[in-house]
């Protein structure tokens, strides 16, 4: 992006000594170094033409850089070139851009002349003396160029830094004499910072400020001021407002200070208008009249009105007030501003001949009645009449919201909204029937339908046509003889005898795969034995009663025993302390609680445990149960992942050596 | 809430069962168990696998024409509610219900009567086979309990039998042969006792 619309960005342009450098350091690093008098003549004379070549072609190259980069002072915009002019002297400026032209073409002569020589050089010496000429003319030629390019580096910097002027789109110029009043007019209306002191040029070049009028980008241009002398004697700091009012399509602002602050008198201020009034030709012109805050035009004495007057005197000027001290009439200033340019730029483009190719696209329609017959908007009677809801009035429509509020200040609960209340039923009783939704396993909703009736009703009818037809008649009715039973009942015997041993054999494949429990280890109970031994006809009446008898004595033992155990706690709580002697100990299956039993030899005696501590704290069998559940429950887990308990993180190893070391001939690293 | 049908083999999917598949154009696919969703996954045709609906139907399982599939359709129409239409349809609905199982008991039938014959040679086959296997029962003969002898007899007779309805419907089984070559699909409906339900 250019800082001026219309220039491009210009690289950097070094100074003599720096081009040289550069452009030998170039040629030393890009052609090749090494090179032998023993070598063929013809490649050390290639060897350093090539570098007389390259050297020339840098030069070439980066002064026709310079050239093509820097602008063409006759293709530009006239208002950028004569800008341009002013500020650097065009003059000036095409002699440093010839000057660096006719260093170019000298360097490619001198290189030329030098190949030319070198196609004859008989040894590496004389080459490489011939190509230390050659470059040392070329630096000499360049070390000329030093004041040109400081120049042109100058003028870069500077054209670097000029504002961004588009000299074709919507433009505010402000002009007057200096100390007016017009930075201060710019700052007010843009974004734009312009530096506003109580003296005399203080702005000292041109300033473009922005600003969005009726949804358009304007660029507001403030100029330096300018004093009324005639041309040749102007400054270049008064000559850029005039190159910006000569060249620039704009609404022009002439701004005058009737207090007279400024140090001009209001005589001089008009006649500044009059002479650089040629300027204005064919653009709307505003004279503004600033500092009202001090005086007025109204408050002008005769003499001085007499010449605001003279001004006044050409209609197309346009007289504004303004004071951007008190910013009273500062956006009246801008708007009639604007609005006389927008003006100005439609009446300039329908003189074009363009105007033609936009005005054939537009079609304006005019839409014609059809008939008379009135199409009036229909509005239900219910909006028609319908009250605005307002909060205040007592007889308002009633809400759920007032509900919830009445309901919340009686403290009877918290409110939920009804939302069946409105349903529109045939009958308000139905409002709250609980719909069902499914019967044996079908959605009641798939057959809701309005003609239910009347199709079930062919349905039935159809069903007796059908019934009358005999479609469901059976014709199995005919009696079965004996002999046709007895039949049937053998088949079906046999198929039911296949089925069952067809199963039977499945369930034997089923099981290999379960842990078979060997036939000796099973639990079996005595009145299982005793069916089987029945079963395949063996009468198991002498087990039975020796099963009985056994249990008899087992019996008898459980009650000895339990009467012991209570003997002994009674004795316990008796005395505490009272040790029992180790021959009754001993005689006792069941030890009593106190010190631990020991033998004479000091060995600790197995015992069983007097009570059974799992259910130590527990009150009831139920409880006994929840806690064998919970903890087979707990235990699930572990046994799922092959844990031996809760308590194990075994990681097996992961890595093993003999997997993954050694030699790899057969097999892989995860099974060898 | 509705009870939906599974893609797949079209057993009923109840509320808070099954999983539902949602592919990128928005189809829904409903399962009523990992089998289902694992066969669609397989890009299984349903027609195509015994065990569904959809083959029982496009094979001529079960019955698919009959005027009392109308009752039950995704209607798409909203209706009012009204207590008494769907009382009417409740009722409707257990009517529907039981003409159908007729029907379908008619058609289940119709579709087995084909095979009287081959049932018969069938069973005669077995008993030929494993008379071993048949228990004389106590009803048939004088004794209470029939001794080895006597059922011996019995078994002897039934075997007679037996050969007598074999040759009976091996008979009847080359008649059927040459008089149909080509199995008729019980599907389609034609004139005379099959599903003729154009009647009215």
């Amino acid at each position: 992006m250019s800082s001026v619309a219309g220039l491009q960005r210009i690289a950097p342009v070094p100074t003599s000594s720096d081009f040289i450098d550069i452009v030998l350091n170039a040629t030393m690093r890009k052609t090749p170094t090494v090179i032998h008098k023993n070598f063929k003549i013809s490649r050390i004379r290639n060897f350093y033409m090539r570098k007389v070549k390259f050297t020339q072609d840098t030069f070439d190259e980066k002064l026709g850089k310079i050239i093509s980069e820097f602008p063409v002072l006759d293709n530009l915009h006239p208002f950028l070139s004569s800008l341009l002019n002013v500020l650097y002297d065009k003059n000036h400026y095409k002699l440093a851009l010839g000057q660096i032209n006719t260093a170019r073409h000298l360097i490619s002569q001198v290189s030329k002349d030098y190949n030319r020589l070198l196609k004859f050089g008989d040894s590496l010496y004389r080459c490489k003396q011939l190509k230390k000429a050659a470059l040392g003319r070329m630096a000499t030629i360049m070390r000329r160029q030093k004041d040109p390019l400081a120049y042109l580096e100058q003028v870069r910097q500077h054209i670097s830094r000029l504002p961004a002027i588009d000299p074709n789109t919507r433009t505010l110029l402000i002009c007057g004499y200096p100390n007016v009043g017009k930075s201060s007019f710019v700052n007010k209306i843009t974004r734009a910072d312009v530096d506003v002191q109580p003296y005399a040029f203080t702005t000292k070049s041109l300033f473009v400020g922005h600003m969005d009028y009726k949804y358009l980008r304007w660029q507001v241009i403030d100029t330096p001021g300018v004093l009324d002398h005639p041309l040749e004697e102007m400054n270049t700091i008064e000559m850029q407002s005039i190159t910006a009012l000569a060249h620039l399509r704009s609404a022009v602002l002439y701004f005058m200070d009737l207090s007279e602050q400024c140090g001009y008198t209001i005589e001089a201020q008009c006649k500044l208008f009059h002479s650089i009034k040629p300027l204005f030709t064919n653009k709307p012109t505003i004279l503004v009249i600033n500092k009202i805050d001090i005086v007025r035009l109204a408050d002008l004495s005769p003499e001085n009105r007499a010449f605001v007057d003279t001004i006044l005197s050409d209609k197309s000027v346009i007289v504004v007030e303004a004071s951007t001290y008190s910013e009273e009439g500062v956006m009246d200033v801008r708007n009639v501003a604007c609005d006389a340019l927008l003006a100005h730029r439609v009446e300039q483009k329908l003189k074009g001949n363009r105007i033609e190719l936009v005005a054939n696209k537009i079609h304006v329609a005019v839409p014609q009645k059809r008939d008379d017959l009135e199409r009036k908007p229909f509005i239900p009677d219910t909006v028609k009449h319908k009250v605005k809801y307002d909060k205040e009035d007592p007889n308002r429509r009633r809400l759920q919201r007032d509900e919830e509020q009445e309901m919340e200040l009686s403290g009877m609960g918290i409110y939920s909204a009804d939302t069946k209340k409105d349903y529109i039923l045939a009958d308000d009783s139905w409002k709250y029937d609980k719909i069902p939704e499914f019967l044996n396993g079908k959605n009641i909703a798939d057959f809701i339908d309005p003609d239910i009736a009347e199709k079930l009703d062919a349905l039935e009818r159809e069903e007796e046509a059908l019934e009358a037809q005999g479609f469901y008649e059976s014709d199995e009715s005919e009696m079965l003889d004996s002999d046709e039973e007895e039949f049937r009942d053998a088949a079906a015997q046999i198929e039911k005898k296949k089925a069952s041993i067809k199963k039977i054999s499945q369930e034997k494949n089923h099981l290999q795969n379960r842990p078979i429990i060997p036939r000796k280890k099973k639990h079996v109970t005595l009145s299982e034995f005793t069916t089987g031994m029945r079963k395949s006809g063996h009468d198991p009446l002498v087990l039975e009663k020796r099963a009985a008898r056994l249990m008899e004595k087992k019996k008898e033992a459980w009650e000895a025993a339990e009467a012991r155990d209570a003997a002994a706690e009674a004795a316990v709580e008796g005395d505490m302390d009272v040790d029992m002697d180790e021959g009754v100990v001993e005689d006792s299956s069941r030890p009593s609680k106190g010190k631990p039993i020991r033998t004479k030899s000091g060995m600790a005696v197995s015992r069983a445990p007097r009570s059974n501590r799992q259910m130590a704290g527990l009150a009831t069998i139920g409880q006994s149960d929840k806690a064998n559940e919970l903890r087979d429950f707990a235990q699930r887990l572990p046994n799922r992942l092959a844990k031996a308990s809760e308590s194990d993180r075994h990681v097996p190893i992961t890595r093993p050596k003999w997997m993954l070391a050694g030699k790899r001939k057969g097999g892989k690293t995860d099974r060898r | 809430m509705r009870i939906e049908k599974c893609y797949f083999c079209s057993a009923n999917v109840y509320p808070g069962h099954g999983t539902m598949f949602v592919r990128n154009d928005a189809k829904c696919f409903r399962f009523c168990s990992s089998k289902c969703h694992k066969n669609f996954k397989m890009k299984r045709n349903p027609r195509k696998v015994r065990w569904t609906k959809a083959f029982r139907r496009a094979n001529g399982k079960e019955m698919v024409v009959d005027s009392t599939f109308e009752f039950e359709k995704r209607r798409n129409v909203p209706v009012r509610y009204d207590r008494e239409l769907v009382a009417t349809t409740l009722k409707a609905m257990e009517r529907v219900a039981e003409i159908k199982a007729k029907r379908e008991k008619a058609f289940w039938k119709n579709r087995m009567s084909g095979n009287a014959a081959k049932n018969a040679r069938d069973a005669a086959l077995n008993i030929e086979k494993h008379i071993e296997l048949v228990q004389p029962r106590s009803g048939t003969t004088a004794a209470a309990v029939p001794n080895l002898e006597e059922k011996e007899k019995i078994r002897e007779k039934i075997k007679v039998r037996a050969a007598g309805r074999k040759a009976m419907a091996l008979q009847q089984l080359e008649g059927t042969n040459k008089s149909k070559t080509k199995k008729e699909s019980r599907l389609i409906p034609s004139g005379g006792a099959s599903m003729g339900m154009n009647v009215d």
